[in-house]
């Protein structure tokens, strides 16, 4: 039996003894021959190679080759001998293959006196056979065999023939593979080695330390403290049992954390420096609403009426006695605040009153007529005069001028039988445009006097020299009158208005002419020129028969005219719209009136002055019904006609005074005078002769004492009469040639103004000054009080001039001495004859001319 | 006929426009008006009465209303109340 004691040593250090070296090289030997396996011959080498080796001391020599070596010594495991367990085997030893022993479990402790048993019943079966004389040899009680499923060591057991090698490998075996490391190093430091040189064991010399020491210690890591173990055991019943755990706060436990608190650093200082800061405010806004619900009702309108006592309640209430009392209590009161009214206006401002009545009388202030525009064409106006002027009635700013042929005194007189050649025609002009005539009526012959219907005032009614009556309407450019602003300023604008600028182009060229749409018929007609031609008030109308009767229609169907034939015409327009195509309607004529015989016939020249009546329709009425009786019975005489001869020439303006309705003013040849109704000794009012005569007149619209009249020479006077009744109070040139017609107007509360047309055709507009317009507060009261002391004193002064007189002639004649009154009912004598009387269609003043 | 003559008389004052005899509530008992305007006068007139008598006896007690004139530009109102009647008449003042 071998018995060979493998010992493999885990060498810690180098050192090694000699004996146990040479064991060691036997053992190395022995293994190195069984081995023939799968062993490469260089292995075999090797371990013949490590049994040579002297250099470390651990080889021996290689004396001893013949003996079977199966340890592993071949390569560096001498105590390890692979060997072959047969299924029987592992029977008897109880190390089946993946039974007793697996892969991971592969250490399998067997008796060597087992082992020793198997060797002697089965011999040389015995798988230990060949390693016999190793378990005999074997040490201990125990032998490892380790199963080799990987064949590591060449067989699928592998015996392990050492204690200290049962002992490693039981451990971890990590320290084996060092262990082969050192064995294999061993090994090739054999083969350098393989000279010839006889193997000397080394000899241990003393350590020389060449620094690596350092290195090595660097490098190592080690351990500074030596760590803390642990070890934390629970009682085993709780091993598994449910833990509950719960949170605990760190600050509560005193040293349970460790913080760093932030202190106040004493070498730190940041400065508190003072910063700007902006700051924006905004209103906080809100928005609310509610919705309410109309919870009652409410009255949204009421309608009612007032109560009234039914009849027999009023008249029983009106007998009862308590209305007596009443009254009785309190008449006296109420005639006692009555009578205080009368007496004086309690209110009045005597200190304001005061600064007018100033302004009024004392003073000089400036009384003038501003020259506002002036008009002239010269194609339609060349040699011709103005024969009459008028405003239009309702359109501000347009002014109508009739033109007719100048004619030298004497063929005025001779009118009827002149022919005339050049086409006449009545301008209309506007403030706007003062170059072109807005519009051209066109007329038979040349045109004396013309006025538009106060109804409708688009109805232009005009006398002819010839003595005929013809209508125009001018519905058509009314709306062209009115625009003549925009017209005007068309030019300017950049056609943003289509019409206007057609109106513009149309204007440009030519202004549009109108023909007449009625002309009387020349049998019918005077036969002598149309002086005067009014509209008949509106609110009544004669007809046929002569019977007054009240229009209802409200518009102006009649024209009257009057003519120096000696005749006053009536005229009736038809009262349906007009055609559009002119056609010469017959004005029917209606009544012709004729005047007293007694009056020179050749050279009658009348002015017809209608009067505006506002009210008192019925005085006309009757006083005409009167006239009417007593025309049917005798078409001659009037007994209420009175003549006067006041005016040397013909009297050319007759107008009653705008404020009182029985105040008249009559113009003609040198002088004037002012009549008052219902005064028949004559007139209240009467000039001195002037320089020059007097050509036209009118009462002024605003103030009751002013009246303007033109002269011959151009001049206008103004008269008042507040001021100076015996002469004139201002006077003013307008023009160098006669004027031919004055027409104030007042267009609005600031802009009054005056028309005056001359004899060259020159159309003048003026602007009436405030003093002249603008009355003062009594003016009307004491024009009317003026009047009356006029009439008195005229009156007186008359009277007392003829009383002089008289007294003058009696003494002359030597009938009366000293002082005898006569008296005053023969005051007066009729006037001398060839009177001229003026016409009034109320009293039948009738003037004529008288040469 | 007292009652006509006396009217009569108010009535032919200078300047005098309209006279009106109304009761205590309001209602138009004689008038030389035309009906729409006397309802009107009446229905404001007693109104504006009633307060200004009520006015006078809230200061004093014991005072009462006389008499109520009415100034306007155009006209004046006079209002002569009484325990069951009012008497207006309308003047123009101006001469």
């Amino acid at each position: 039996m071998l018995h060979s004691i493998v010992c493999l040593k885990f060498i810690d250090d180098m050192y090694l003894s000699p004996e146990k070296f040479e064991k060691m090289s036997e053992n190395l030997i022995s293994g190195k021959t069984s081995l023939n396996g799968p062993k490469t011959s260089a292995k075999k080498q090797k371990g013949g190679n490590k049994a040579k080796k002297s250099s470390k001391g651990k080889r021996t020599q290689l004396g001893k080759k013949d003996e079977v070596d199966l340890s592993m010594a071949a390569i560096g495991h001498p105590e390890i001998f692979p060997l072959v367990f047969t299924t029987k085997t592992q029977e008897i030893f109880n190390c089946r293959v993946d039974e007793d022993v697996t892969e991971e479990n592969c250490f399998k402790l067997i008796k060597k006196e087992d082992i020793i048993q198997d060797l002697k019943t089965r011999a040389t079966i015995s798988d230990f056979h060949p390693v016999k004389k190793v378990v005999l040899e074997y040490p201990g009680e125990e032998l490892l065999v380790v199963f080799d499923a990987k064949f590591q060591y060449g067989q699928n057991f592998y015996f392990v023939a050492s204690e200290e090698a049962k002992e490693n490998l039981l451990k971890p075996p990590e320290t084996a593979e060092e262990k082969e490391e050192e064995e294999e190093e061993e090994e090739e430091n054999g083969e350098e080695t393989l000279e010839v040189h006889p193997y000397k064991p080394p000899v241990h010399k003393p350590w020389i330390s060449l620094g690596s020491e350092k290195e090595v210690e660097e490098e190592s890591v080690k351990d500074t403290v030596t760590k803390i173990k642990y070890m934390i055991s629970r009682v085993r019943r709780k091993f598994g049992a449910p833990i509950t755990f719960a949170d605990k706060n760190a600050s509560n436990v005193k040293d349970s954390y460790v913080e760093c608190t932030s202190y106040q650093d004493k070498t730190f200082s940041i400065k508190m420096l003072e910063k700007d800061v902006g700051i924006q405010m905004v209103p906080k806004v809100r928005e609310a609403s509610t919705q309410t619900k109309w919870a009652y009702p409410k009255n949204a309108a009421t309608q009612y009426f007032p109560r009234q006592l039914s009849n027999e309640e009023k008249e029983e209430s009106q007998s009862s006695e308590k209305l007596k009392e009443f009254l009785t209590s309190v008449h006296l009161r109420m005639e006692i605040a009555l009578q205080q009214n009368e007496i004086m206006n309690a209110f009045f401002d005597d200190w304001k009153a005061l600064a007018e009545d100033e302004s009024s009388s004392g003073g000089k202030p400036d009384v003038y007529l501003k020259a506002y525009q002036s008009f002239t064409d010269l194609h339609h106006l060349r040699d011709r005069t103005i024969s009459c002027v008028c405003w239009h009635p309702t359109i501000y700013g347009i002014i109508a001028a009739s033109a007719r042929k100048r004619l030298s005194y004497e063929e005025q007189v001779n009118l009827c039988d002149k022919s005339l050649l050049h086409q006449s025609v009545i301008l209309f002009w506007s403030f706007f445009d003062p170059i072109h005539p807005q519009l051209i009526l066109e007329c038979p012959e040349d045109i004396y006097c013309f006025q538009f219907s106060p109804s409708d005032p688009n109805i232009i009614a005009g006398g002819c020299i010839n003595g005929q009556v013809v209508l125009w309407d001018i519905s058509q450019h009314e709306e062209k009158l009115q625009n003549a602003k925009t017209v005007a300023d068309g030019v300017k604008e950049t056609a943003v208005n289509m019409p206007s600028l057609t109106q513009v182009q149309q204007s440009s060229t030519e202004p549009p002419l109108v023909r007449y749409y009625a002309v009387s018929s020349i049998e019918y007609s005077h036969k002598k020129p149309v002086t005067d031609i009014h509209w008949l008030p509106d609110y009544f109308e004669d007809d046929r028969v002569g019977a007054t009767s009240e229009n209802r229609a409200e518009i102006c169907v009649q024209l009257v005219t009057c003519s120096p034939d000696s005749s006053v015409l009536f005229w009736d327009i038809p009262a349906t719209k007009l055609p559009e195509q002119p056609s010469s309607e017959k004005v029917k004529e209606k009544k012709v009136f004729y005047m007293p015989p007694d009056v020179p016939d050749t050279f009658k020249h009348l002015d017809l002055c209608w009067k505006p009546l506002t009210k008192d329709g019925e005085i006309v009425y009757s006083n005409w019904k009167m006239e009417i009786d007593s025309d049917l019975a005798k078409p001659v005489s009037q007994k209420h006609t009175q003549k006067y001869a006041i005016h040397t020439e013909t009297i050319n303006t007759l107008q009653r005074s705008p404020f009182f309705k029985d105040i008249i003013l009559s113009i003609g040849g040198r002088n004037f005078a002012i009549w008052k109704e219902g005064v028949t000794n004559g007139p209240i009012l009467q000039s001195s002769c002037s320089a020059g005569r007097y050509t036209a007149g009118q009462w002024s619209l605003t103030r009751p004492g002013v009246f303007f009249i033109g002269r011959d020479d151009g001049n206008i006077d103004i008269w008042d009469l507040l001021k100076k009744t015996h002469e004139i109070s201002h006077f003013q040139n307008i023009s160098e040639s006669m004027i031919t017609f004055i027409s104030p107007w007042i267009a609005s509360a600031k802009q009054h103004f005056l028309a005056v047309s001359d004899d060259l055709g020159v159309l003048h507009v003026l602007e009436i000054c405030q003093t002249l317009s603008d009355p003062s507060r009594n003016e009307s009261m004491t024009t009317l009080q003026k009047t009356k002391e006029e009439m008195e004193e005229q009156e007186n002064a008359d009277y007392t001039v003829f009383l002089d007189l008289e007294k003058q002639i009696l003494m002359d004649l030597g009938l009366v001495k000293g002082e005898e009154i006569l008296s005053s009912s023969d005051a007066w004598s009729p006037l001398p004859p060839l009177e001229p009387a003026s016409f009034l269609f109320q009293d039948l003043f009738i003037s004529a001319e008288h040469v | 006929a007292e009652v006509e003559e006396t009217l009569k008389r108010i009535q032919a004052h200078k300047g005098v426009i309209a006279t009106i005899v109304i009761n205590a509530e309001g209602i138009p008992i004689r008038t030389t008006l035309d009906n729409s305007t006397t309802v009107q006068y009446a229905g404001l007139l007693h109104q504006l009465t009633m307060k200004a008598r009520s006015t006078v006896r809230d200061i004093d007690p014991q005072n009462d209303l006389t008499f109520l004139r009415i100034r306007s530009k155009k006209h004046e109102i006079m209002v002569a109340p009484d325990k069951e009647y009012l008497l207006i008449v309308i003047q123009n003042p101006c001469e």
